[in-house]
């Protein structure tokens, strides 16, 4: 099917979320506006303008503290502005801004919404670090206080994930391990294998739909999947390009790798040499399956993915969407919708 | 050695001494030189890394002799003479030159030793000083300082050389009995360098052996397949073996940077070149011939690159490579070099000229040998703005005489196809137009085993068009070209035979509008693959020639090289690391199926290795040719065998893997059903967060469009 474009950045994108139910998608990118769109036509709903730099991740609230918060969800953002900040999805209004001494880079709402986790880049001499903070219920009564902070781990912190029932923290970034953290006492609980795990920089990682198991994309080209309790390296996907997001379908048994050189190099070679991409693997036998083409123009390299379980009050449980980004320069999103057949692959 | 102080103990002394281990700054201590107090270095073993970059660390110094004895008060006159003499070849270092003198007689003792800067200076002025006349009593002897030992040692009395007891070699041809009648190539990656056996009916490689940092530069397999040739900064070294690989002999030539076999293998040619240190000075290169068998230099040339670099196209800088083309088929007999306005012509019984002098040709552009017979074919542009016309002519080596000359008119370049058996001599002949603005292409073809060898001229249809690619069919009468404009040129096939007449050419099928700017025939003839690669990505046909179709089209994308195995049954096609991205070989049957594909980052180098020719005869081979039923029910049943047995492994392997899974799943199911009560209350009892929750129903809407009420009148009274 037609890809739907979204022209809405007007700077590469960084980051795409869709919220729990599926109808909404967050964009991030390194111009200074977040944007939601509606998920199914691509309509744009609204930006939220507050930040001053390039904004690379989001996180959504899951609807049911909507309650606690008048029925409308909370969005944080981490940016380069040296702050995250905390907006009302509905309204776009900012509910709350962390300050940091250097860039803030991942976000991520614990189960509850009462915890956030922000991640924050070496900087001026600061290592990077990992902040916990308490998110209240009432946002007039938020403050900036970390209610943990995590310091160790060289080169910059590109994701930070809650674990199961909130008690650790998975870490990913520059230096290439995979790390859990307790989340209490910020104790260091597991590092991945230097032997078996990524030898290059982890670019992203995503978690499962329960939290059992989560996905990491590398620059060494491969992308590895881990049960979240034990760091267990389960499955390695090798591919031929820089992996820089990854995303896992919640029905089927597939994975999603988006990549590309980088974008430095883009013009020096050919279009299509640079891989853009995303590449269907199977999730068990660890099998390429196919690709969807979604580049236009020889200057993007970011890609972006989600997958999504959505559901319609009319139709009940609908197909998954896909959507990646293939804005470079240009800054677009695409969305992609499978056909029925995405649904009967058969290998 | 002393064992290394534990930091306790350190510690223990330092307060015993009544120092602040803090306030020490490590790096201000200096140890006595040649002590490490026990302390291995930790870049000892960088020293021991290569000890040959210091053997002969005298090969800068020359000792001049034969120079007139003077006394003290002349000293400072010969010194200057000499410095003269010796400082416009190379620069003499400081105090580099040193005369000595008889204490008693306090005359110089008629020798002095002279340090340049480099080897290669030092080795150039004892090549041009030696037998230099200073006057007529005082001719130079001039020896470099490391070879003098070395004539020293020579012993007075001639011993007879030990015979070696005979030590049967390896079977240096044991690939070829290989049961399966695989191929093998070679690939470089990284730093590794791995010989593989193709093993096409398992779909993957079989390793034969590995090595890492086997070559400094590449490896090149012999011609025939025996040896495999590696680079390095001493010089080359040939290996092989029945079963493994092993050194077999070394060829020892300092900085060599381009190898060549001959034909044959008998023989190898080494080239180095050494850029002076000097801009003024000349770039010199050194050639070496060795005997591939026993590492004898039977020839060597050292000269000016400008003596190397006229004719021929390709090669690197300075030189056309190869230097020595060989001639004379698979015997080796012959090896020719282009000089200015000669070709010499070297036979290998002696390796000298034959008839001791070169083939005067005035202007000679470029010459090329037949692949099987002794005869040269050369290449001589227009003289005298068109009043003498150029020429191609066909010597026979070793009689030089000319079998055959075709004078060319307004011609602005040629080129030479030789077909692989020596049959046909196809020359492409760029004409300039009326207006010599302007070039167009035409084809002179020579056939070499026909009496007076006729001549043929072949024009295109459009006689404008550019010729992209020009190429023989292996063994074959047939040739392909590829000609028009760029974006999508037209391929033609041409046979030197037509069905009614043997001695004319014919056209066979123009192919319009292809992706292709190459052109690969498989050795064995009959299949071809046109290739786009470079601006086309690397688009793929497989085509078949004595059916007129194409058999299948295929991509690999960015593929930079392509090579036929031996027997033409594979084709590998590759991307080197040119790119960045995709670098690996890929596979293929003949007819185009991708068999296996292998990704390797940093990938240099795809070689198949050669095969010998076979020793059937053609009328043999034909004949197995025609009952090829008979002999192939075998090896289908083996293929058959193995494809079964592949997918058998395939499928427990898969099931082995969803099994695997399902644990993993089912564990995960279990732990996230007991955490289900704690996320509840982290969530402060809200429901869980899964879609089960979602009942789908299936709701049947009615919606109400439009209501309109309309009175209808009944007529009863027309009955």
């Amino acid at each position: 099917m037609r890809p739907i474009l979204m022209k809405g950045h007007e700077r590469p994108l960084t980051f795409l979320k869709y919220n729990r139910d599926g109808d909404l998608l967050f964009s991030c990118a390194k111009d200074h506006t977040p944007t939601v769109w509606f998920a199914d036509n691509g309509e744009r709903l609204g930006t939220y303008r507050g930040h001053n730099g390039a904004v690379w991740c989001c996180d959504v609230s899951s609807k049911f503290c909507a309650g606690c918060l008048r029925d409308s969800m909370m969005l944080i953002t981490g940016s380069a502005d040296q702050s995250a900040k905390l907006w009302n999805v509905q309204t776009g209004a900012q509910l709350f801004t962390f300050n940091f001494d250097s860039p803030a880079r991942a976000v991520d709402f614990a189960v509850g919404d009462k915890l956030a986790v922000i991640t924050t880049d070496p900087f001026m001499g600061l290592p990077s670090a990992i902040h916990v903070k308490h998110i209240a219920r009432d946002p007039s009564e938020q403050t900036g206080e970390s209610v943990l902070t995590i310091k160790g781990p060289q080169g910059r912190i590109n994701r930070a994930v809650w674990g199961p029932l909130n008690k650790t923290i998975i870490s990913a970034g520059e230096d290439a391990v995979v790390r859990i953290w307790d989340s209490e006492t910020g104790k260091l609980l597991k590092e991945s294998d230097k032997e078996t795990g990524h030898k290059k920089t982890i670019t992203s990682l995503t978690k499962s739909a329960d939290s059992s198991h989560f996905l990491t994309g590398s620059l060494d080209k491969s992308a590895k999947l881990w049960d979240i309790r034990s760091l267990t390296l389960i499955k390695t996907y090798v591919t031929e390009r820089p992996v820089n997001a990854v995303a896992m379908s919640p029905l089927l048994d597939h994975v999603v790798l988006g990549g590309g050189q980088d974008a430095s190099a883009v013009t020096t070679t050919d279009h299509r040499a640079g891989k853009f991409e995303a590449k269907f693997f199977d999730k068990v036998l660890q099998e390429e399956i196919g690709g969807v083409k979604g580049h236009f123009g020889p200057i993007n390299a970011w890609h972006s993915i989600q997958m999504v379980k959505g559901f319609d009050k009319l139709v009940g449980p609908y197909i998954m969407d896909i959507s990646f980004s293939s804005g470079g320069e240009d800054g677009y999103v695409r969305l992609h919708h499978f056909d029925p057949d995405y649904f009967h692959i058969k290998i | 050695m002393a064992e290394a102080a534990s930091m306790e103990e350190i510690r223990a002394t330092a307060s015993r001494l009544g120092i602040d281990l803090s306030e020490v700054d490590l790096d201000t201590i200096r140890l006595p030189p040649g002590e490490d107090l026990g302390i291995k270095s930790d870049d000892e073993d960088l020293n021991e890394d290569d000890p040959l970059e210091f053997d002969g660390g005298f090969g800068n110094i020359i000792v001049v002799d034969n120079l007139p004895v003077v006394p003290k008060e002349k000293f400072e006159k010969l010194e200057g003479v000499i410095r003269k003499i010796y400082s416009q070849i190379g620069v003499i270092k400081e105090d580099g030159l040193w005369m000595p003198i008889d204490p008693s007689s306090h005359k110089t003792l008629g020798y002095c030793f002279i340090e340049y800067n480099t080897p290669q200076e030092a080795e150039l002025a004892r090549e041009k000083t030696h037998n230099y006349k200073l006057d007529r009593f005082h001719i130079f002897a001039v020896n470099m300082f490391d070879d003098i030992e070395k004539f020293l040692k020579v012993p007075d009395e001639w011993a007879p050389p030990e015979t070696k007891p005979y030590t049967p070699g390896e079977n240096l041809q044991k690939w070829l009995t290989d049961e399966k009648a695989r191929d093998q190539f070679v690939i470089r990656s990284g730093s590794d360098t791995e010989v593989l056996w193709n093993d096409a009916r398992h779909l993957k490689p079989e390793p034969v052996y590995k090595r890492s940092f086997w070559t400094e530069s590449f490896v090149q397999w012999s011609p025939l397949g025996t040896y495999l040739a590696t680079v390095h900064r001493q010089g080359a070294a040939v290996w092989g073996g029945a079963t493994t690989f092993n050194r077999l002999m070394r060829y020892a030539h300092p900085q060599v940077k381009l190898i060549d076999f001959s034909p044959g293998e008998n023989f190898l040619v080494t080239y180095s070149s050494h850029e002076p240190s000097n801009p003024r000075d000349t770039h010199r290169v050194v050639l070496n011939i060795f005997d591939v068998r026993t590492g004898k230099v039977m020839r060597d040339f050292k000269g000016s690159a400008d003596e190397f670099a006229v004719g021929g196209t390709g090669g690197v800088t300075g030189v056309s490579w190869p230097v020595f083309r060989w001639g004379g088929g698979k015997d080796d007999k012959y090896f020719a070099r282009i000089g200015k306005n000669v070709i010499s012509v070297y036979e290998t019984e002696t390796f000298t000229l034959i008839d001791k002098k070169s083939i005067k040709v005035e202007n000679v552009m470029d010459f090329s040998w037949s692949p099987t017979d002794p005869i040269l074919a050369l290449f001589v542009p227009e003289l005298g703005g068109g009043n003498q016309p150029a020429r191609v002519s066909l010597i026979q080596i070793p009689s030089k005489e000319e079998l055959r000359q075709k004078n060319l008119f307004s011609v602005s370049d040629c080129k030479m196809y030789w077909q692989s058996n020596g049959d046909y001599l196809a020359v492409k002949v760029d004409r300039y137009t009326k207006t010599k603005k302007s070039t167009y292409t035409g084809f002179e073809l020579f056939r070499i085993k026909e009496r007076d060898i006729p001549i043929e001229v072949l024009e295109l249809e459009n006689k404008n068009d550019k010729i992209i690619a020009f190429a023989w069919e292996p063994k074959g009468h047939r040739f392909a070209v590829i000609h028009g404009d760029s974006p999508r040129p037209d391929i033609s096939f041409y046979s030197m035979r037509s069905t009614s007449n043997t001695g004319r050419v014919s056209k066979l099928t123009t192919l319009k509008g292809k992706q292709a700017n190459a052109l690969y025939w498989s050795p064995a003839g009959r299949f071809i693959i046109l290739a786009g690669l470079k601006g086309f990505n690397g688009q793929l046909e497989f085509f078949n020639v004595d059916e007129l179709e194409t058999m299948a089209t295929a991509e690999h994308f960015m593929a930079t090289d392509i090579e036929w195995d031996p027997t033409g049954r594979y084709v590998a096609t590759s991307v080197t690391s040119v790119h960045e991205m995709e670098n690996g070989f890929n596979i293929w049957s003949f007819h185009g199926k991708l068999l296996y594909r292998i990704l390797k980052d940093h990938f240099f180098q795809f070689l198949w290795r050669p095969r010998p020719p076979p020793f059937l005869s053609p009328e043999k081979e034909e004949e197995i040719a025609k009952n090829l039923k008979k002999y192939s029910k075998k090896y289908e049943a083996e293929d058959q065998d193995v494809s079964l047995l592949l997918s058998e492994q395939d499928r427990e392997k898969r099931k082995m893997l969803k099994e695997e899974w399902e644990r993993w799943i089912n564990e995960w199911k279990r732990l996230h059903e007991e955490e289900d009560l704690e996320r509840q209350k982290l969530r402060d009892g809200e429901a869980s967060d899964e879609e089960e929750e979602y009942e789908a129903k299936e709701v049947e809407v009615e919606e109400l469009l439009d209501v309109s009420e309309e009175v209808l009148s009944f007529d009863f009274g027309q009955e």
